[in-house]
């Protein structure tokens, strides 16, 4: 053995088609995780505003729901939620070592319901724009 | 298991003792089954006989001028019932080309020579039935692992972290004389499973936290599990144990993508091996005085 050669990481993400569903809820997981943490910052800048006064807090926040991309992204971020929400759910179960067997179903469910809540939230969100 | 069994054969014990598999055999059984009713109804099994399986093989030797880039050979094989993947490298090797190298012993899924990445997932190449895989077969290295020539990989890190665990008995109070150390029948049926591992290094390499990572891996976390659990140990060395689990290294790398259940061709459930252990080292370490 003089010399052997590392493949690198072409095995990893270029393989995303042959995931399976707990790496798919790992994914998943970690990015919501990174989008939630990147909301923390607007969110808090935004609720800032409110130190200069309610006026400024009010214009703000009615000058950010004008804007249609705005609406979108709070869809956006409700369903980001819920998974993170959903899968933390699964994660717990899944560290109390109830139901692996399941773990696979779990998370086509949370993806599911994710769905269906992102969905339902539409005409709320979209509402008298 | 790499022996052939007609289908008829293995259907059959499949009803009879579904109750006593584990989640993950039943789950492989079953789609087996599926498959295996796909492939009655699009074709004749007679029509499988007399034919030719293109086998895409990875190729790689830095000590040969051509071999140094690497590559895919394609080897033609008559197929012939009951074929496995190994079987299929066998014939590549003894018919076209002599320095096809890959590591081989028992040929029953024993010996955890011939984990290998077979269509993009890593099993055993004595356990998989050409039949059950799609063509063309590739088979590639396992992955994560240094590529020391064609099909073998560098499997010293592996077999480090199986290392670190202590994998053997350790009992300082025998007993005297003749005296056997008894196990009860529930502590044995708690840790059966984890006692089948045969060091294949297939979870190892499925892994992509011990890829970028030193982690232990599924399998040595696994070891532990087996002689943690096992209740003729003493105090003193389970606590030597669980020190070393709950290392930077140990079962806390473990994000539960289950990606080392899945690939197990021993079926050992080893997330839920290497979760039991994260709750023993939390309770190991809960101190409310």
């Amino acid at each position: 053995m003089s010399q052997s050669y590392d493949r690198g990481l072409v095995e990893n993400f270029g393989r995303w088609t042959e995931f399976s569903a707990g790496m798919w809820a790992w994914v998943f997981h970690k990015f919501t995780g990174w989008v939630l943490i990147g909301y923390l910052f607007t969110h808090i800048a935004v609720l800032s505003t409110a130190i200069e006064g309610a006026s400024m807090y009010n214009s703000t926040l009615q000058g950010l729901e004008a804007l249609l991309i705005v609406r979108f992204m709070e869809v956006g971020l409700l369903a980001v939620a819920v998974f993170h929400i959903l899968n933390g759910i699964r994660l717990l179960f899944v560290d109390l070592g109830v139901g692996l067997d399941a773990q696979d179903k779990s998370f086509y469910a949370s993806l599911i319901l994710t769905g269906a809540i992102a969905i339902g939230s539409i005409p709320t969100f979209l509402g008298g724009i | 298991m790499s022996t052939h069994v007609s289908e008829s054969e293995s259907e059959a014990d499949a009803a009879t003792d579904q109750q006593d598999r584990p989640a993950a055999q039943q789950r492989r059984v079953e789609k087996k089954r599926e498959r295996h009713e796909q492939r009655e109804r699009a074709s004749d099994s007679s029509e499988t006989e007399g034919q030719t399986i293109l086998l895409k093989v990875f190729r790689y030797d830095p000590e040969v001028e051509d071999k140094r880039e690497p590559r895919f050979d394609d080897f033609h094989v008559p197929f012939k019932k009951g074929m496995t993947v190994l079987d299929a490298l066998i014939y590549s090797r003894d018919h076209y080309d002599s320095s096809l190298t890959f590591r081989h012993s028992c040929r029953q899924a024993i010996c955890g020579s011939d984990a290998l990445f077979i269509n993009g997932s890593q099993r055993l190449g004595c356990q998989t039935q050409i039949d059950d895989l799609d063509q063309p077969v590739r088979v590639e290295p396992l992955p994560h692992q240094e590529v020391v020539k064609d099909l073998v990989v560098d499997m010293e890190d592996f077999y480090e972290g199986m290392d670190a665990v202590e994998p053997y008995f350790q009992e300082e109070n025998l007993p005297s004389d003749l005296e056997e150390q008894r196990q009860d029948r529930a502590n044995r049926e708690k840790i059966k499973m984890s006692t089948r591992c045969i060091w294949c290094g297939a979870c190892m390499s499925s892994c992509n936290i011990a890829a970028g990572d030193n982690y232990l891996g599924p399998a040595a976390i696994n070891k532990a599990y087996r002689f943690v659990m096992d209740e003729r140990e003493g105090e003193a060395i389970e606590q030597q144990r669980l020190e070393t689990i709950e290392e930077e290294q140990g079962v806390w790398r473990c994000q539960t993508q289950f990606s080392c259940t899945n690939v197990c061709p021993k079926d050992i459930p080893l997330t839920e091996h290497i979760q039991e252990l994260k709750r023993e080292a939390v309770k190991n370490n809960l101190k409310f005085w």
